[in-house]
């Protein structure tokens, strides 16, 4: 088994984080915990800067104070080649897939393998195929370009991209947004399965009800620029703050948690 | 129940199979029945499994019976994953790279074919929508209209005025140099009016608009096309002919005869600058001679053939903008096209006007 939700091996720790864009201010004095092979989901009001953070995090973005430790390193302030040593050991889903349009799927994959090992070129071919494979998508999806592919098929080619270097630590931003039903129940087991198997830690942020309640260990509750609330879906919609209240308390959370209870 | 036992250890993950593909090794396989003990295997990822599995399967293909033993749980669990998924996996190889030399020749000639005629097309389209807009002027974009006269043209003062002045002066050098071996100093004055006024200015005027104006055109409208704007005006029932091509159109037609006054003014008065410093013709000899030797019609000839070049620019860009798909790259490889071919056009549409002219007999 992996180790469960109550580690203290911490993979991320955030400790009093600023961000703002200008004048406007994302983030005062964000805290936030996320132990290794936990999977945590961000949620909040839009604009509550959940991707924000997610930039943050996986160092896309500066922030204006605070500190973040990932994987006990501090990485604000971090150095080029320290930088490029931590990327190998975690991938991200960006919202818009955000493959490289001149490039094949397969192509696409192998890009973090080139880049950060010296497999030989049919190695590389042969694990992008199975990441490929890995990520649900049929065979032949490896030689298209991603503008020939669907929505669905694109953020499963993205993931496959993220995956390929087997990271620790996968981030993934609105992964189930735009799929059916289906696609998004087999996309929540799929990760369910890879941290099983491989004992990894994901992020994600979504707005989906039914992979909040099915998928994640805790969810961090993102508004007035801090985390307002960390716990598991059930005590979370529990809590009495009037903005997790009223994101909980809608028509639609209602009928996502008498769903999960069902299910239990 | 005994077959011959190999222990499989350490780290089974990407690091360590790069580690083991960069120093390989042969190895020698005991015969008989293998057993493959994993209980030393401390971590396993995908990779690990694939290549594990991979290892398996080499082994059976040389008809060897082999097992996998003892491995841990969730060890078993990766390994059931990757090899239900690697079944599906890789089944199809990319398809070959290379053609037949004359199989790249006909489907060159082919797209060039095509995109000659789908050009041809956009041009008439564009054509309809004007005589449209001629019929019911109302509805014109002005403010669109607006907008680009200003960035296409007031913008782009300072870059004509600088080059043409210097293309006067290096026209004024070179042609001086011949000149004062003749003593002829005089006739600098037609020689770098009537160079600029006919040809030059109008052309560098066309070669920076197309790449400064032209090629933003051909970005914008690619991006748009990307991010599917053009489609949304569609649906909304604004025709992208009559809010992206038209103004820029337009503003092009309008605002390139004026920049090659201005450029014809700095060009020739580069070239007066240079007379005075190398040729001791001074201002007023130079403005004396020039209403005498250049007549209106070489300033019109040149001025006139600029709203056809503008009508290239504008079309062309607009034109390969539209054909961008998919990604980034598309945008910038239609950018570059479009550049190309309307600096190209422009070129052979002013060597055509001379021939047309100098058969009507319009030499000056």
């Amino acid at each position: 088994m992996a180790l469960n939700a109550t580690s203290t091996d911490a993979v991320i720790a955030v400790r009093g984080l600023r961000t703002q864009f200008g004048a406007t201010v994302i983030h005062e004095n964000l805290d936030l915990d996320i132990g290794r092979g936990e999977i945590v989901a961000l949620v909040g009001g839009s604009g509550s800067g959940k991707t924000t953070l997610l930039r943050a995090i996986i160092m896309l973005l500066q922030p204006a104070a605070g500190s973040i430790h990932l994987f006990g390193q501090e990485i604000v302030g971090i150095g080029e080649a320290a930088a490029f040593r931590l990327r190998r050991r975690f991938g991200m889903l960006f919202q818009q897939g955000a493959l490289f349009s001149s490039l094949t799927v397969r192509e696409n994959v192998a890009v973090p393998l080139r880049e950060h090992t010296r497999l030989p070129r049919q190695r590389i071919a042969e694990i992008a195929d199975l990441k490929i494979a890995l990520a649900g998508l049929p065979a032949d999806a490896g030689n298209k370009l991603p503008r020939e592919l669907s929505g669905g098929m694109l953020k499963r080619a993205a993931l496959a991209r993220a995956l390929a270097l087997d990271p620790a630590l996968l981030f993934l931003d609105e992964p189930t947004a735009g799929l059916d039903p289906v696609s998004a129940g087999a996309f929540d087991e799929l990760v369910a399965q890879l941290k099983e198997s491989l004992g990894l830690t994901v992020v994600m942020v979504t707005h989906d009800l039914d992979t909040l309640w099915s998928a994640t260990d805790r969810v961090a509750f993102l508004g007035e620029q801090r985390v307002i609330g960390y716990a598991p879906m059930r005590e979370l919609t529990q809590a009495e703050h009037p903005l997790i209240r009223a994101y909980f308390e809608g028509p639609r959370g209602r009928a996502a948690r008498e769903q999960a209870c069902k299910a239990r | 129940m005994d077959g011959e036992q190999c222990r499989c250890e350490g780290d089974w993950t990407l690091d360590g199979i790069e580690a083991l593909d960069l120093q390989p090794r042969a190895i020698r396989w005991p015969a008989g029945e293998l057993w493959l003990d994993g209980s030393g295997i401390q971590a396993i990822d995908t990779t690990g499994a694939l290549r594990l599995l991979n290892i398996v399967a080499e082994l059976e293909q040389a008809s060897r019976s082999v097992r996998l033993v003892n491995l841990r749980l969730e060890h078993e669990a990766l390994l059931d994953l990757v090899r239900e998924r690697r079944a599906s996996a890789g089944a199809v190889p990319p398809p070959p790279l290379v053609r037949g030399a004359l199989e790249r020749l006909g489907r060159r000639v082919g797209s060039h074919a095509r995109h000659a005629i789908e050009f041809l097309a956009f041009i008439g389209e564009a054509a309809t929508a004007l005589a449209r807009l001629a019929l019911r002027p109302g509805r014109f974009r002005w403010r669109a209209l607006f907008g680009n006269i200003e960035t296409a043209g007031v913008h782009a003062l300072p870059i004509i005025a600088l080059l043409s002045f210097m293309m006067g002066v290096v026209i004024a050098y070179q042609g001086g140099q011949q000149l004062k071996f003749y003593g002829a100093n005089l006739f600098i004055v037609e020689l770098v009016s009537l160079t600029m006024l006919r040809e030059l200015a109008p052309l560098i005027t066309a070669i920076i608009v197309a790449g400064r104006t032209g090629s933003s055109y051909t970005a914008q409208i690619g991006t748009m096309q990307i991010t599917e704007e053009v489609d949304a005006l569609r649906t909304i029932g604004i025709r992208p002919m009559d809010l992206l091509v038209l103004p820029k159109l337009l503003a092009l037609t309008v605002v390139l005869p004026l920049l090659t006054v201005f450029a014809d003014a700095l060009s020739v008065f580069g070239g007066m600058v240079m007379a005075q410093v190398m040729l001791d013709v001074n201002f007023g000899d130079f403005l004396d001679r020039f209403p005498r030797v250049v007549t209106p019609t070489s300033f019109l000839l040149g001025v006139g053939k600029t709203p056809v070049f503008a009508a290239i620019i504008a079309l062309v860009g607009c034109y390969q903008g539209f054909q961008v798909r998919g990604g980034a790259d598309s945008v910038g490889r239609h950018t570059t096209v479009s550049v190309v071919q309307s600096i190209f056009l422009v070129i052979a549409a002013d060597a055509l006007f001379s021939i047309i002219l100098g058969g009507v007999g319009l030499w000056r």
